[in-house]
């Protein structure tokens, strides 16, 4: 592991390979929540903070008792039963602590369960770094800013969308394009726009 | 008997689950970059329907209510893993072109919303209807989408060259490709539900 490649993972993940506008991973809330700017960025942060912690949960659970023991292919079933859980757990601190921050976040804690892109990082995050079951120097720390990284770029596209679309209200757009269609095009316009990225070489 | 068709056919086309309902958007856009794909992903998640539908149903009635989602997922995950296991013995090349999605069946909004909102609460035989119904309707649309893909993006269909000389767009296969696609069928769809006719 080296800087360098820290920096790349970085930079591909909000960028080049912008979990929505490229790999179509957390397209539901894309789409659904993406009408004003607030919530959008709520659910960014949100979906972010989930990313980060269950990447550790899932590397962790991964390399310290799937593969010891040698049940890899049980991979989907306890990722995802530890993902709900840990969200469950989540929603019930932040209901307990902070109701501000329930307010704020609560609504699309559960939401976020069934959102690919969390699934999608863990299990991109165990094919990348981990190869014939066994762990790949610094793999940790990758999947770690991977994860992270691509909640980054999660929020960047949300947030661009959400920005787009509060413009697109006042804007007189044939009846049947009105809501999800118009939403399908511009996404894919911008889409088109982060494939630029795709130019820069390292 | 009738009914049972009725279940059948709403899953196609008045209910059809990308279409009408726009669910499942993630696999939807990521797979239809062929017609092979298309099918296989259109295949594995009817499969996922089908036994999640049928074990939840005949299971209605002892799980409780409070914790029926984590146990809806357990059942959901279990198919998954059995269609993982599956593809990657006897399909290879159709597991790698899929990748990542076969796993994220799994979160598939279409196979959990229809555990939750038909197969918890009705009997086995409806239930498989069903799940053959919104199965059918999930690869039609797969289908759909990927076929016009393909067409302008590569000029094949299921891989034959379909028009000697004719120059792909090669952006239809791309990314952007996909969402403009779904948005154009979308749009059509909404366009002949606005003139009071169904599809």
């Amino acid at each position: 592991m080296s800087l360098s490649s820290l920096i790349m993972i970085i930079i591909s993940m909000v960028f080049i390979n912008n979990f929505i506008l490229s790999k179509f991973l957390g397209m539901c809330p894309f789409i659904g929540v993406s009408r004003e700017t607030k919530p959008a960025v709520s659910m960014g942060i949100a979906v972010t903070f989930v990313m980060g912690c269950s990447s550790v949960i899932t590397w962790l659970l991964y390399r310290y008792i799937l593969i010891p023991f040698n049940v890899t292919y049980l991979r989907t079933i306890t990722f995802i039963l530890v993902i709900a859980a840990f969200v469950q757990l989540v929603e019930m601190i932040i209901r307990k602590f902070s109701i501000t921050l329930y307010r704020a976040l609560g609504i699309y804690l559960p939401l976020i369960t069934t959102n690919c892109a969390i699934l999608g990082v863990t299990i991109l995050n165990t094919n990348e770094f981990f190869k014939d079951s066994a762990t790949l120097p610094g793999s940790f720390i990758l999947s770690f800013t991977q994860s992270i990284f691509a909640g980054v770029g999660f929020t960047l596209a949300l947030l661009l969308m959400s920005a787009i679309r509060e413009r697109l209200e006042f804007v007189d757009v044939p009846e049947s394009m009105k809501g999800i269609p118009i939403a399908f095009i511009v996404a894919a316009l911008m889409s088109l726009a982060f494939m630029g990225f795709g130019g820069f070489k390292f | 008997m009738k009914k049972l068709i009725v279940e059948f056919i709403k899953g196609i086309i008045k209910e059809n689950p990308v279409l009408v309902l726009v669910l499942g958007l993630c696999p939807i856009l990521a797979v239809s970059v062929s017609c092979v794909n298309a099918i296989g992903m259109g295949v594995a998640s009817t499969f996922v329907l089908l036994g999640s539908n049928i074990i939840i149903s005949s299971l209605r009635k002892i799980i409780p209510e409070k914790i029926r989602i984590p146990c809806f997922v357990v059942v959901i995950a279990t198919f998954v893993t059995i269609v993982e296991m599956l593809l990657k013995a006897y399909f290879p090349v159709l597991d790698r072109s899929l990748g990542i999605f076969v796993p994220l069946i799994v979160v598939n909004c279409i196979v959990l919303g229809r555990a939750e909102a038909f197969a918890s609460k009705r009997n086995i035989v409806h239930s498989i209807f069903d799940a053959l119904g919104m199965g059918c309707g999930f690869t039609l649309a797969l289908l759909i989408i990927s076929s016009i893909r393909e067409i302008l993006g590569s000029g094949k269909i299921f891989g034959f060259v379909l028009i000697k000389g004719f120059e792909p767009a090669s952006i239809m296969i791309l990314a952007p490709g996909a969402l403009l696609t779904l948005g154009f069928i979308i749009a059509f769809t909404q366009l002949k539900k606005s003139k009071g006719k169904e599809l």
